[in-house]
């Protein structure tokens, strides 16, 4: 195991429960401070072998953990606004944000905790996540394309890839729910875990950034583990089967990390990085519920049941483009329709009560990573955003762009330190 | 570290303890019995026979000598007042007793019954130390901040009296003019107020605040339930009259009272954080004032309360944590120019309605108080350690 790594296990702060009784999780970690786990997962950019277990993705690595990593079942995304002027309080914000995020990805409390302290003074933790697992809670930061607009002297390092999103055809967005300066994604098999993370990262930074807009997921709608099955989006299909695994590490280096040629000159601080496309994505559930089931197949281009392309038999069967319809949602989202356009989709399902009409407020909160947005998103949804049949079922009301630093390295490194130095 | 701290707290909890028995054991000695402490007021000075005596059953003989009314306070080094008499006309005399532990007191007389009166420093002695926790700054914050606390109670029963004095006399308009204004006092200083349990709820509830089984005909009193009569009733009847009688009553009653609550360094401290908290559940949203829209008015003066205490605390603060006492500066300022914003004259009240305070602007200000509130809530630390 690296020293980095020994560091990140013999530092670690009491954690917010005891190891035993953990079950796999105890076990998992025991086995990582022994020094097989850890080197594996970190190896592995956070496809950590505790996957399912409720145990701790490593932190530290080359890239940030919550793209690779197995996707978790839930999630809390929020979008900020950076509040200060000051470029030295924005990087302190970034330094106190990682080392508030060590702690809590590793199940330890923020600070001095939770409990135990002046009786006077508010605690430090909000508390909300004692006694709970780490939750395999991964927290990924992001830095959006207005964090460039000269504030903090950072308009020369704006990567060329950091684009605005074009207007797609069927956008009906929010402001309210659309673009911010930062962007904390938290994901963790305990909502109230992922929750906790956000809150304390909110907490951490009122006076230096205020929190834009923010959204619940559940019922993760991508796998990035190959050999599960594609969970089911609120329409009752699987979409995205061919998704980019966190082990295919030729795909990720080919569609999702930026190096090389792409992060050179303004990108260099982003060799390790990616680029994240959120869009909340409103389902007008329904009307699709009155749809027959043969016009929903046709639609997505695969059948209900075992979610196969048209005219095969399993899900991961190569799909035959020409035998599904123009306009179906598979065909227009191919790569081989998009000019081998590619990402790594992990986005969830939301259900944000209903809409005092009494129509569900539901949808899709898609979450795509690639290395460059012109290659990889915008192409996709241009295609779709024009002929794609599921539109008259779906609108697009929210949508932000984030450029992701590359991983916190080790306990003296911070996110976006790269950028900043 | 923490463990240090609670041993020490625990310490200081039985020194208090045998501070309160061996106090309980003096008292039954009698020794007021041995002589009174004479107490001579006059116009311009505050005599007191003994500058030192044992502490327990106290006695205290005055004689106002003076030509005006006066009172006679007994008050804690933060002064909060152990006892007092009021009312002693010129060449008149009164006797005011009280059980009083060893330690440090001002003996204060207020000629004309106005102002923070002519004081004189006494010692009572006896086992046991003064409480433990204080020093000479806290304690000074404390005083200064009871003061101010009381003074802003004594400013509003003029405004609110002008109020009033409108609502009596069925004037909708001048009442409407004075409404906010009568309530600047109370919402710097709120926090005390509500810690005496029962006057707030007279005076400043909203209909939603009734409980059930509560007749907002006959229960909701105050000045949100003028409120609702000036801007959405848009009339003053027999009722509403007698409303501004309670209402001056009430007020009268906190004026009274606020000598007398428990004030601490950290209360002071926790009360300027509740000052912004209020700011952030009620006033952010237009709920406090949904009637009249001055919401800024109370938020400006919750925020001026806030201030006080902090600016009160500052000694002992900056010793502590000067890094969070420069944070607050700043936030402070930032919260105010933000404020500033929403009046054109910056020595005036006058604030924009709140209903034409867009979304966009709400969230402005309820950024602008987390970013002070966050802070302000470790204030209380920076001021025990």
């Amino acid at each position: 195991m690296s020293e980095e790594t020994r560091e990140q296990t013999a530092g670690a702060p009491p954690s917010r429960r005891t190891v035993i009784g953990w079950g796999g999780a105890g076990l998992a970690l025991g086995a990582a401070a022994a020094g097989g786990a850890v080197a594996l997962a970190r190896h592995d950019d956070g496809t950590s072998p505790v996957a399912g277990t409720g145990g701790a993705v490593p932190f530290h690595g080359p890239h940030q953990a919550g793209i690779a990593t197995a996707v978790q079942d839930r999630l809390h995304f929020a979008a900020f606004d950076v509040r200060t002027e000051d470029r030295a309080e924005l990087v302190q914000l970034l330094k106190d944000w990682t080392r508030a995020a060590e702690r809590m990805t590793a199940g330890a409390e923020v600070g001095e905790g939770a409990y135990g302290g002046l009786p006077e003074a508010p605690p430090d933790d909000t508390g909300e996540a004692l006694g709970l697992r780490p939750s395999r809670l991964t927290l990924t930061v992001g830095f959006g394309p207005s964090l460039f607009d000269g504030r903090f002297g950072l308009k020369g390092k704006r990567p060329g890839a950091l684009v605005e999103l074009p207007r797609f055809p069927g956008d009906n967005l929010d402001p309210a729910r659309s673009g911010g300066d930062l962007c904390v994604q938290a994901c963790a098999d305990d909502p109230q875990v992922a929750v906790h993370a956000v809150r304390n990262l909110a907490r951490i930074g009122f006076g230096k950034v205020a929190v834009r807009w923010s959204q619940l997921g559940f019922g993760k709608t991508s796998s990035t583990t190959p050999d599960a099955q594609t969970p089911r989006n609120l329409f009752g299909f699987k979409d995205g089967t061919r998704n980019i695994a966190g082990t295919e590490t030729e795909r990720l280096a080919q569609h999702v990390w930026v190096s090389g040629r792409d992060a050179e000159g303004s990108a260099a601080w982003m060799d390790g990085g990616s680029y994240l496309v959120a869009r909340r994505i409103r389902m007008n559930v329904e009307t699709w519920d009155r749809t027959p089931l043969g016009e929903q197949e046709d639609i997505f281009g695969r059948d209900k049941r075992e979610g196969a392309p048209v005219g095969k038999a399993k899900e991961h069967d190569e799909p035959f483009l020409k035998a599904m319809k123009p306009d179906s949602h598979v065909r227009l989202a191919h790569p081989d329709t998009n000019g081998g356009a590619t990402i790594l989709r992990r986005g969830y399902s939301f259900t944000d009560g209903t809409d005092g009409l009494g129509r569900l407020d539901a949808g899709l909160f898609f979450l795509a990573y690639q290395k460059d947005v012109r290659t990889g998103f915008i192409p996709v949804q241009t295609s779709l955003g024009r002929a794609d049949a599921l539109n008259e079922y779906i609108q697009h009301v929210g949508s932000a762009l984030f450029a992701i630093p590359p991983g916190v390295r080790d306990k003296d490194d911070w996110w976006g330190r790269a950028l900043f130095s | 570290m923490r463990a240090v701290r609670l041993s020490v707290v625990t310490a200081a909890a039985t020194a208090a303890a045998l501070t309160a028995v061996t106090g309980c054991a003096e008292k039954s000695d009698g020794k007021g019995a041995d002589g009174a402490v004479t107490v001579i007021a006059k116009d311009d000075s505050c005599e007191v026979s003994q500058k030192e005596f044992p502490a327990g059953h106290v006695t205290l003989a005055v004689e106002n000598r003076g030509s005006k009314v006066t009172e006679v306070y007994v008050l804690h080094p933060d002064d909060r007042i152990v006892t007092e008499r009021e009312n002693i006309g010129p060449g008149t005399k009164a006797t005011i007793t009280a059980e009083i532990k060893a330690g440090d007191y001002t003996i204060a007389c207020k000629p004309g019954m106005v102002g923070d009166g002519i004081r004189q420093q006494v010692k009572l002695i006896g086992t046991g130390a003064t409480s433990t926790g204080r020093s000479p700054e806290r304690d000074a914050a404390v005083a200064a901040y009871r003061q101010y606390v009381q003074a802003q109670a004594d400013a509003t029963l003029p405004k609110a009296k002008v109020f009033t004095d409108a609502v009596r006399a069925g004037d909708i308009e001048a009442a409407k003019k004075a409404y906010a204004e009568s309530r600047i006092g109370w919402e710097r200083t709120e926090p005390v107020a509500e810690s005496f349990g029962d006057i707030d709820p007279k005076v400043d509830v909203r209909e939603d605040g009734l409980e059930e089984g509560q007749d907002p005909a006959k229960d909701w009193t105050g000045w949100h339930r003028l409120e609702k009569a000036l801007w959405k009733d848009k009339k003053l009847g027999a009722a509403e009259k007698q409303l501004a009688d309670t209402l001056d009553k009430d007020l009268a009653d906190w004026v009274k009272r606020v000598g007398k609550a428990e004030i601490t360094p950290t209360s002071m401290a926790n009360g300027a954080k509740e000052l912004l908290d209020e700011v952030a559940t009620g006033k952010v949203t237009g709920e406090e004032e949904r009637y009249s829209h001055t919401d800024l008015v109370d938020f400006k003066a919750n925020v001026e309360g806030a201030q006080k205490s902090f600016d009160l605390l500052r000694p002992v603060a900056t010793k502590n944590d000067p890094k969070l006492v420069a944070e607050l500066d700043r936030q402070f300022a930032a919260l105010n120019a933000l404020l500033d914003k929403y009046r054109t004259d910056k020595t005036s009240y006058v604030f924009t309605s709140y209903e034409k305070v867009g979304k966009a602007e709400r969230k402005e200000l309820l950024d602008g108080v987390n970013a002070l509130a966050e802070p302000l809530s470790k204030l209380a630390a920076a001021v025990v350690k």
